[in-house]
């Protein structure tokens, strides 16, 4: 359970957790999964995965440059490499290999950036990722995933397992509750609608998504319909879904732990300007955040539901 | 130009894959069946008809790095012709050899020796960089059989190479793995990532050979950022370092087929860039620039081709 929920709160999870669970199943199942980090065994949880599939566990050491060049030349040999490190490092560091060795070369490769967004608050923006998905949504041919709970999580892997080219997905560890069905099939580039609304949608990614869903519940109490849309695919997006709820509500909020600049409110701008423009409010992160804690500095850039509910409120006056 | 819009796709405009060559010498097998000391003077003598093509191809698109190109022509052919298990009519055959070029700028030597080697026919080399060809000035392993890896910008062949390796050795495979390296591109550090790395594991399957011709594109690499000791460094990451004459065929030909001892091993390959033009050789001024078409008929005239 989180420190900030409160009684009768639904249980929340660290999604690492599930993320480890499937890793391993899925080892089980296929000898073609093999994992590589940056020293990241114990950050990415993957202990139990290392104990258990030694020979599969291959730890670079802090290098990540050389640990996607690695995953790209297993890919060459029939394997499927699962690249596992803290997000800021894994997509900064290792950009041009991301660019070039797994999305240009076209090698199949599941990048699980973890603990992604504001997760590592105290330590700072050299350890926060929000930059990640502006970076790679810029990449071609490379699918970029932010699932909301530890369900989508397992679903979006086994989906990313099947994929031809190389996949980017977030792997969050501030906890969440479980948001979307369980159980259900991941469906890459289909944003799904948790929350039918007519007044205005509430676009949200990740961690953010649980946030949009009590925001609406709060909006409802004031006689605004929101829709809520989960994009946990950033990238192919899904356009047809954003033009109609655009369409149809007139307003759009988007919402995600991530930069706001060309984040994905960025890429649904990109969408609606072109196809339906309609007023817009994009949060996220403005700026490199100040010292504090994950939960304080959700506070502090109003990524939380009372932080929803004024910027749908300003957009409906 | 239109002879190139063969490659223009309906469904896009992507280029088509090209497809592996029927017909042509099979030069690999000529030095396979040869005496083994008979090997490099055969050797020599593609070399210097993978020169001749080089220079075509880059006097003709007027486009290259003809220098670089020329430096490395010894490793390419002795690799591709006397040392590498491929098999050009199955390109993607898993247990194939594996053969990266790093300094991916040097992508018109690896296209003439991969279509003196049957992998595509050699008459494509005629559309090197033209609009939509396959034969991007950097490789292009979705479109040209042969090509293991998208490299260009430097310093992306030996962590590739690495995991290739481990690859390798996960399948129980004795496949080897070769990347060729140039020497300015070392001063990237993620190099010495996988030098790290290869070290570690023991990946003595995996061999590095750097064409050490001494010029980087501005200036010698030693006036730039120094490489040497680069033999000793190499030996300090866990390898087995060789120095040896990367013009040499016989010399070539028996350190990338000597056993391994358990070590990665990185061949220091001495060369010279532009070998085999006079007005070429060692001059910085030539890792880009293009022949004029006399100056191509004076090198093909100086190779005897």
């Amino acid at each position: 359970m989180s420190a900030d929920t409160h009684p009768g709160a639904p249980a929340t999870f660290d999604c690492r957790v599930a993320f480890a669970e499937e890793l391993a199943a899925m080892a089980r199942e296929d000898p073609r999964v093999v994992v590589v980090c940056n020293d990241s065994i114990g950050s990415s949880n993957l202990v139990a995965f290392s104990r258990e599939f030694p020979e599969r566990t291959i730890n670079v050491g802090i290098a990540e440059q050389d640990m996607v060049g690695v995953a790209a030349g297993l890919s060459n040999g029939g394997l499927v490499p699962f690249v596992c490190g803290a997000a800021p490092f894994l997509s900064g560091r290792a950009l041009e290999q991301i660019k070039a060795d797994l999305a240009y070369s076209r090698y199949h490769a599941v990048l699980c950036g973890m603990s992604p967004g504001l997760a590592y608050g105290e330590l700072g923006p050299t350890h926060h990722s929000v930059e990640d998905v502006a970076w790679l949504r810029a990449i071609s041919d490379l699918v970029v995933v932010v699932p909301a709970d530890p369900g989508e999580t397992r679903a979006a892997m086994r989906w990313a397992m099947g994929a031809e080219g190389p996949v980017y997905m977030r792997v969050s560890r501030f906890r969440v509750p479980q948001v979307t069905p369980p159980g259900a099939r991941f469906e890459v580039g289909r944003a799904t609608e948790l929350r039918r609304g007519k007044d205005l949608t509430i676009v949200a990614s990740g961690t953010m998504v649980h946030r949009a869903l009590e925001a609406a519940a709060l909006l409802g109490q004031r006689g605004l319909e929101a829709r809520v849309l989960n994009l946990a695919t950033v990238k192919p997006i899904d356009a047809e879904a954003l033009v109609r709820a655009a369409a149809e509500t007139g307003r759009i909020v988007t919402v995600e732990e991530s930069v706001v600049n060309g984040g994905m409110g960025g890429a649904v701008a990109e969408v609606l300007c072109q196809r339906r423009p309609v007023p817009m409010r994009i949060l996220g992160v403005p700026h490199f955040a100040p010292t504090g804690d994950s939960g304080f500095l959700f506070e502090h850039f109003g990524l939380t539901a009372a932080g929803i509910v004024r910027a749908a409120l300003e957009l409906a006056a | 130009m239109s002879s190139m819009n063969r490659y223009a796709n309906p469904e896009g405009g992507a280029p088509l894959h090209l497809q592996a060559a029927a017909g042509g010498p099979d030069l690999a097998a000529e030095v396979a069946g040869a005496e083994p000391g008979r090997r490099p003077e055969i050797l020599a003598r593609i070399a210097t008809d993978v020169r001749a093509t080089i220079i075509r191809t880059v006097g003709r698109a007027r486009f290259g790095h003809l220098g670089g190109d020329l430096s490395v022509a010894d490793i390419l052919t002795t690799l591709f012709f006397g040392v590498l298990r491929v098999r050009p009519e199955e390109p993607s055959w898993p247990d194939r050899d594996r053969l990266i070029l790093s300094k991916g700028h040097c992508a018109a030597a690896l296209y003439s020796v991969l279509a003196l080697a049957r992998f595509f026919p050699p008459a494509e080399l005629e559309t090197f960089v033209q609009p939509l060809s396959p034969l991007n000035g950097h490789p292009n392993r979705r479109k040209v059989p042969g090509v293991e890896a998208n490299t260009g910008a430097l310093g992306h062949g030996l962590p590739f190479g690495v995991g290739c390796a481990v690859a390798g050795r996960l399948a129980g495979s004795e496949r080897r793995v070769f990347v060729v390296l140039g020497d300015g591109e070392l001063q990237e550090g993620s190099n010495w990532e996988a030098a790290m790395a290869a070290g570690h594991r023991g990946l003595g399957s995996l061999t590095a050979i750097v064409d050490r011709n001494g010029l980087q594109q501005g200036a010698r690499t030693e006036a730039t950022n120094r490489l040497e000791p680069l033999a000793e460094r190499w030996r300090a990451f866990g390898w087995e370092a060789v120095d040896v004459d990367g013009h040499d065929h016989r010399a070539l030909l028996e350190v990338f087929t000597r056993p391994h001892d358990g070590r990665p091993r990185c061949v220091v390959a001495h060369t010279i860039k532009g070998k085999g033009v006079s007005f070429v050789e060692d001059r910085v001024e030539w890792h880009h620039k293009v022949p004029s078409e006399a100056q191509v008929a004076q090198a093909l005239a100086e190779l005897g081709r």
